[in-house]
């Protein structure tokens, strides 16, 4: 026995490597099968296809040039935007700052059909089919990204790090611009380069906003890829998006790498303190509540209306396909929101075995976990049209001809949910002090007795808010499903794309009817859970 | 040349300064001797302009400033936790008060080699601050608050958290450069060797409740937290 302690010297308390490997197996196999191999099988379609015939990216220099323009300008609006009240909360406590704080998160993990369906309703008639309208809608999902981001980095500046530049005579505009604003850079770089990426690829707001005239990339790719089909140009245009958002990627973390400042002192946010302070927080919190409250007061609203009379027509007549007898709606609601819930339920166990699986890999061994950790992020730097598409085309063939599978759906949106789970369960674990586990040693644990008395006791929450986030993105995930819905098994947000389609006032206003359906199942899961507690959390 | 009147603040409930009066001449440098707690730190950030008190008045050569903003004021402060800016080298912390002045560069980088040698760091100009060790980030402090040559400077713990060596090895430095300057300070502390070994004069931090006011002169615990 005193043998075995010696082969393990510097690691006692971790648990033995075969443990590790067995745990990692699972994931490692999920994201090659499910991400690597797709996106192989993308690039190397393009490559084949790119050397004959006409080019694939003929008439997309214009729709590349909107991508990006709207991107950038909805990035550089919403930090501009979300420096406020990403200020007032990491600075001052008072009554009704969670509120606020929920207020601000809420946008963000609402799907993409919501916002749009909400914009749609609140936005007069002129602005559909805008790029404004969906510049507009960009801003207000990702105040959220600001807010946590840079807020977080806010909460760290000490209060007497700007009083000791406005004692040695900076005024207050000074103070910000010359002390505050170093300091953020890192922070307002990461939070751009995150915004950028959801604008560049946004899809659902894109589609239901920007409408056909407007089309971003990632509607172009799906619009090709379902309605044209045109697979092989659609894979190309997602490769070239694949090629871009490397770009930027690597470009602005290269701008946003920096050795840590070190900062002490005191930055518990105060109360506010005299009439000035006392009135930006009062109005900035009356802003935010505006700004968050109307669109989802107009979506809720407008549900109940009939052309411009109040009804409850579109309520009652969710549970008929038929818009009269005979007129058929071609969706089927109930049906949808019956698929939604199973995907979700799937999707959220898919997700949360598989995240905490890897979590306690990365976790036990800090040189491969490195390696996994990038790796099962890669798909949230992937837009989601280009998964979905992936998917769509490598599974196709025997022995992998899953493409009617109902499966495949859920798998794909677990894939863009484990890294949540992953960050949620990681934060966990790691703040568990090596300590304890080393009492439990002494004790006379062995290190999987540890791994279960003392990591898995902790997870219980995180897996709570893994899980609950993990449905909350399957619901209301739309651009890979676009790509790999079937018909008669489509989810709540494709019925409520279509119907939103659909010339006349019932089905548009069964569509909002639909969307709040989704709303309220999306913020009870989501809230329950606990899981905008983790947003912005992650220490990576 | 410094009056302190009667200066009241509240945070939510709980009185924090309870009408205190402080009076500074020119060339004095007193200490304020006090528990941790009692709010020392409040009254100098009142004095400096970082917070308005409720109540009082705060008056610098004759003039009320109480509603000055700290940037017009011409006091200098020394923080417990030294504040240097991160992001700037030593010289450019120095430097950042006679800039936000609009000194002529000339005279700033002098200004600048003057402090550095007078606090004992020639040579450290390109250094990055989160490089110093904790005696030399003191120095860069006192070099930075007494650049702008302020009317009046304020140190509000200045020597905490030093080992007892280099403590009292830095309080005999600091006392030579606040009389080889000529400055007009206000020091709050709670070690009476250091408030002894600095200032000219020594106040009870009990002695500043005016007369008038109520019976508590220290919060309580409960109060505290």
């Amino acid at each position: 026995m005193a043998g075995r302690v010696d082969d393990h010297r510097g690691a006692l308390n971790r648990p033995p490597r075969w443990f590790i490997g067995a745990v990692a197996a699972a994931p490692v196999l999920f994201i090659t099968t499910l991400y690597a191999w797709p996106v192989a099988t993308l690039l190397w379609t393009t490559m084949r296809h790119s050397t004959k015939g006409r080019s694939p990216f003929r008439d997309t220099g214009g729709i590349v040039w909107f991508t990006l323009w709207q991107a950038v300008i909805s990035t550089v609006l919403t930090l501009v935007a979300g420096m406020i009240p990403a200020y007032v909360l990491a600075r001052y406590s008072f009554r009704g700052r969670r509120l606020m704080l929920a207020a601000t998160t809420v946008p963000f993990v609402l799907p993409t059909v919501v916002v749009g369906a909400a914009f749609l309703a609140l936005l007069p008639n002129s602005w559909h089919g805008t790029a404004k309208a969906m510049i507009v809608a960009h801003v207000f999902f990702n105040i959220a990204v600001v807010v946590r981001l840079v807020g977080s980095m806010i909460a760290v500046i000490p209060h007497d790090l700007v009083g000791a530049a406005r004692t040695l005579g900076a005024s207050p505009a000074r103070a910000a611009r010359l002390i505050m604003m170093p300091l953020l850079r890192p922070a307002l770089w990461s939070a751009a380069a995150v915004i950028f990426l959801f604008s560049f690829t946004s899809f659902g707001v894109a589609k239901l906003l920007g409408g056909p005239t407007h089309p971003t990339l990632e509607v172009e790719i799906a619009r090709r890829a379902t309605q044209l089909g045109d697979v092989s140009g659609a894979a190309a245009l997602s490769a070239l998006q694949l090629g871009l958002l490397a770009v930027v990627i690597v470009w602005t973390s290269r701008r946003q790498r920096r050795s840590a400042i070190e900062l002490k002192g005191a930055t518990a946010p105060h109360r506010p303190r005299g009439s000035r302070q006392r009135v930006l927080v009062g109005s900035v919190g009356a802003v935010v509540g505006v700004c968050v409250g109307a669109p989802l007061v107009a979506l809720v609203s407008r549900s109940f209306k009939n052309g411009s009379t109040w009804s409850m027509s579109a309520w009652s007549r969710l549970g008929h396909a038929e818009t009269r007898p005979g007129a058929g709606l071609g969706v089927d609601p109930l049906a949808a929101m019956g698929a939604s819930l199973r995907f979700a339920v799937v999707a959220a166990v898919i997700a949360t075995t598989i995240g905490v699986l890897a979590a306690t890999a990365i976790n036990g061994s800090p040189r491969l976990g490195k390696l996994l950790d990038a790796g099962l992020m890669l798909p949230l730097g992937t837009s989601a049209v280009t998964i979905g598409l992936g998917m769509l085309i490598t599974f196709d063939t025997p022995p992998v001809d899953w493409r009617a599978r109902w499966w495949l759906v859920p798998l794909g949106h677990a894939l863009v949910a484990v890294p949540f789970v992953v960050r949620a369960v990681l934060a966990v674990l790691r703040a568990i002090p090596s300590d304890l586990r080393a009492a439990a040693s002494t004790l006379g644990a062995t290190p999987i007795q540890i791994w279960w008395q003392v990591d898995a006791r902790a997870l219980r929450r995180p897996l709570l808010a893994g899980a609950g986030f993990s449905a909350a993105i399957s619901l209301g995930e739309f651009g890979a499903t676009t790509i790999l819905s079937r018909s008669g098994s489509e989810t709540l947000p494709i019925v409520i794309g279509r119907l939103l389609g659909r010339a006349g006032a019932l089905p548009r206003a069964q569509a909002f009817a639909m969307a709040t359906i989704l709303l309220v199942l999306t913020t009870v899961i989501v809230m329950a859970s606990g899981s905008h507690e983790y947003l912005g959390s992650d220490d990576a | 040349m410094l009056d302190v009147v009667d200066v009241s603040v509240r945070f939510a409930q709980r009185v924090v300064l309870d009408r205190l009066s402080l009076h500074v001449d020119d060339g004095e440098i007193v200490a304020v001797l006090g528990p941790s707690g009692a709010g020392k730190s409040t009254l100098l950030r009142i004095i400096a302009g970082l917070w308005e008190p409720d109540s009082g008045v705060v008056c610098l050569d004759g003039d009320d400033i109480t509603h000055r903003p700290a940037h017009l004021r011409s006091i200098g402060m020394m923080f417990q936790d030294e504040q240097l800016f991160p992001h700037l080298d030593v010289a450019a912390n120095i430097a950042f008060g006679p800039r936000m002045r609009r000194w002529p560069a000339s005279e700033t980088s002098s200004r600048v080699d003057e402090l550095l040698g007078l606090v004992g760091l020639v040579g450290f100009g390109n250094r990055r601050v989160d490089r110093l060790s904790g005696g030399e980030k003191k120095r860069v402090a006192l070099a930075r608050s007494l650049a702008p040559r302020p009317a009046l400077l304020l140190l509000d713990e200045p020597l905490t958290g030093l080992d007892r060596e280099l403590h009292d090895r830095l309080i005999a430095e600091l006392a030579d450069v606040l009389r080889a300057t000529a400055t007009t300070a206000v020091l709050v502390t709670h070690d009476r060797d250091e408030a002894g070994t600095l200032a000219n004069r020594v106040v009870e931090w009990s002695e500043l409740q005016s007369p008038m006011s109520g019976g508590t002169k220290y919060p309580t615990p409960p109060e505290i937290w």
